[in-house]
């Protein structure tokens, strides 16, 4: 997994409250067997017209936010199904850091393991910083995990609280799988007293 | 010793390992695996060169992808893309040793439905597949919840998740529920009173009169939509309905092991005085029987109501409602039971069992289904297909004018090629309303078998209630 340590960049907004799995990445583009390549449908349905041809309006479409990096977005983001193909199509599309004042709990932690950090503040924080990411591409954020930070362009400094563990696989771009391999011994005494004591499952 | 509820039970018997932190290793009973979200879990473990720690807990049926039509097993039915994920969990699923039910298997169908239905799911239990509606087997009393493709291929290589234990909330459904009123009532009631962000960080706990006196069947169609409130998990404590359905399934335990079990399960209750960290009660007589009106499953209102301005609502919502208003091509005002469908769709892993194709026929029987309209039932598994046959359904459906298909998802989320085309408005059993679920610029409208029953026949939003 990549490592996600400090970022600085331009900033997309979307206010729209419960923007669904389904926005994030149609079914038509869950087919492939591949993690990689969906960020060319990154919200296909809001950002192509039935044609292939773009919608002009749509954020990412417009000259400024071509090259975002961070999502400024309304309440409950990431709402609906567990397809991890939700931040695939993110990460690939190359935005690294998503902000609202919710996310859909499945949602959250498939950001985690993609080397994305997704942030949640409370609605002030996140209107100041959807006011400053309208500004455009001039307008642009950093974003420290180390120190928990977000800087807008006009140097206000936003904390943010972070799980100190999914903190620190983000810094070293850890593997999950790995970790947990090196507690096999819990795991194996688990089993056995479960063996015992439930051996029906 | 302090009062445990249900949630507080099920995890601390699962826990593995715990760290400093508070993170913990969460022992996996049950993985269930289809076809969407597997492959890329299972390439990794190859390139890893792990193997699946617990192929005997590990399940795999596919469903999101197949045909529904009479003769699926010609591979001409399903589109290159899907042929190619049927036949990668095919492999998969030999390859690694897991229990498995491919196309032709008559106890194929959908993961949720087929999961209780072989006796894999029981109360106490962790349960977890790549898919949110997971959530359908807390109706057993079991921690069950959707995890993402990184999730999967952790439990296969390790039977554990790493997980931070949720908040406890309470859902209590008092009383009786009047004529007309469903399960399906109950779990979008439910959210349209929380919102879809109301459960999350939370587990909730389904109790009182209204949800006891449910069947099986009818909660798992309320633990089912536990996701479409936000809630990592629906859980529902089990007892003697519970114990009934699962006595004599083929992988329920027998003899002095099914003593052993139901002595466990016993214990599987919310003790008194057990702290909640939200409440949320309805009472089952004030619950109508509902549909949704817009792109979110909490776009919910009485069948009797309107649909809404966008300023009846606040903040972000305002233009959700209105975005949502103008999808569904509706004007503010207008009576919910004058909308006109074109097509109805009966089936998915809410609604998609026996007791929910009874429902149906009681409302179609010996009646035709509205002219020129499209209208599809699809049942949950082969199994269910073969009992609906049995008890003579399906012959109640055929002479109505539904069409009567095989297993899968279907049009619930439209993967395979049963899905609306642009501008089709359909009155759903299934779960998502989301802008482009059902198909590109489709509309759904969400209701109870019984409610897309009466619409099938009068071609319009009924209010079933004038059925009865």
């Amino acid at each position: 997994m990549d490592k996600f340590e400090k970022l600085t960049g331009v900033a997309a907004p979307m206010p729209l409250v419960n923007i669904d799995t389904d926005m994030i990445i149609p079914k038509a583009f869950l087919k492939s067997i591949q993690r990689t390549g969906f960020g060319k449908n990154l919200f296909d349905e809001m950002r192509y017209n039935r044609d292939g041809s773009e919608i002009p309006d749509f954020v990412l479409n417009k000259p400024q936010y071509r090259n975002a990096e961070i999502l400024v977005a309304g309440d409950n983001f990431g709402c609906g199904s567990s397809r991890e193909h939700a931040p695939w199509a993110i990460a690939d599309f190359g935005i690294k850091c998503v902000v609202s004042t919710s996310f859909a709990d499945i949602f959250f932690s498939n950001c985690f393991k993609n080397g994305i950090l997704p942030i949640v503040l409370p609605q002030e924080q996140v209107d100041l910083l959807m006011a400053d990411a309208e500004r455009g591409e001039n307008a642009r954020m950093t974003v420290d995990l180390e120190a928990q930070e977000i800087t807008t362009s006009d140097g206000e400094v936003i904390k943010f609280n972070v799980d100190a563990f999914k903190k620190q696989c983000l810094l070293e771009g850890l593997d999950d799988i790995g970790q947990t391999l090196q507690k096999q011994a819990a795991v194996q005494s688990y089993e056995g007293k479960m063996a015992q004591e439930r051996p029906w499952v | 010793m302090s009062p445990k509820t249900l949630y507080d039970k099920i995890w601390d018997a699962h826990v593995a390992h715990e760290a400093e932190d508070g993170t913990c290793l969460l022992y996996i009973d049950r993985h269930l695996v289809h076809e969407v979200t597997s492959p890329q879990a299972f390439e990794g473990l190859r390139l890893a060169g792990r193997t699946v720690h617990a192929p005997d807990k590990t399940i795999a049926v596919p469903d999101h992808n197949v045909p529904t039509t009479e003769g699926r097993n010609d591979p001409a039915q399903m589109t290159a893309e899907s042929r190619i994920q049927v036949e990668a969990l095919d492999k998969n699923a030999r390859e690694f040793g897991v229990h498995y039910y491919p196309v032709s298997d008559v106890r194929q169908g959908i993961v949720h439905i087929v999961g209780p239905e072989q006796g894999w799911t029981l109360p106490g239990m962790t349960v977890v597949c790549g898919d949110s509606h997971t959530a359908t087997h807390g109706a057993f009393g079991a921690l069950a919840h959707g995890i993402g493709t990184s999730e999967v291929e952790h439990v296969l290589a390790t039977q554990t998740l790493i997980q931070k234990k949720s908040l406890n909330m309470k859902v209590e459904i008092t009383g009786k529920l009047n004529p007309g009123v469903t399960a399906k009532d109950i779990t979008l009631a439910v959210i349209g009173e929380t919102g879809t962000g109301g459960g999350t960080g939370y587990v909730i706990e389904y109790c009182g009169e209204a949800i006891r006196d449910l069947s099986m069947e009818g909660r798992m169609t309320v633990c089912n939509m536990a996701i479409e409130g936000g809630a990592r998990a629906g859980l529902i404590a089990p007892d003697e309905t519970t114990y009934a359905y699962v006595n004599g399934r083929p992988h329920a335990p027998k003899g002095a092991q099914w003593e052993a079990a139901l002595n466990w399960w016993k214990t599987l209750f919310t003790d008194e005085g057990a702290h909640f960290d939200k409440v949320v009660t309805l009472r089952g007589e004030d619950i109508q029987p509902v549909v949704t009106w817009g792109t979110s499953p909490e776009d919910v209102l009485p069948i009797t109501g309107v649909v809404p301005h966008p300023d009846d609502f606040k903040g972000g919502k305002i233009e959700a409602a209105r975005r949502a208003i103008e999808y569904m091509g509706l004007t503010p005002g207008q009576k919910l039971t004058d909308i006109e469908i074109d097509t109805v769709f009966i089936g998915s892993c809410t609604n998609g069992r026996i007791e929910d194709l009874r429902a149906v026929a009681e409302v179609v029987k010996g009646k035709k289904i509205k002219d020129g309209l499209r209208a599809m039932i699809v049942p949950g598994s082969g199994l269910v297909r073969a009992q609906a046959e049995q008890e003579g359904l399906a012959e109640i459906f055929e002479q109505a004018g539904f069409e009567w298909r095989l297993a899968g998802c279907s049009m619930c989320l439209a993967m395979n090629p049963d899905q609306l085309s642009e501008g089709e408005r359909c009155a759903a059993t299934s779960n998502r309303n989301f802008e482009g679920r059902q198909g590109y610029k489709g509309r759904t409208h969400l209701v109870s078998p019984a409610m897309a029953a009466a619409a099938a026949l009068t071609g319009k939003l009924t209010d079933i209630r004038n059925m009865l």
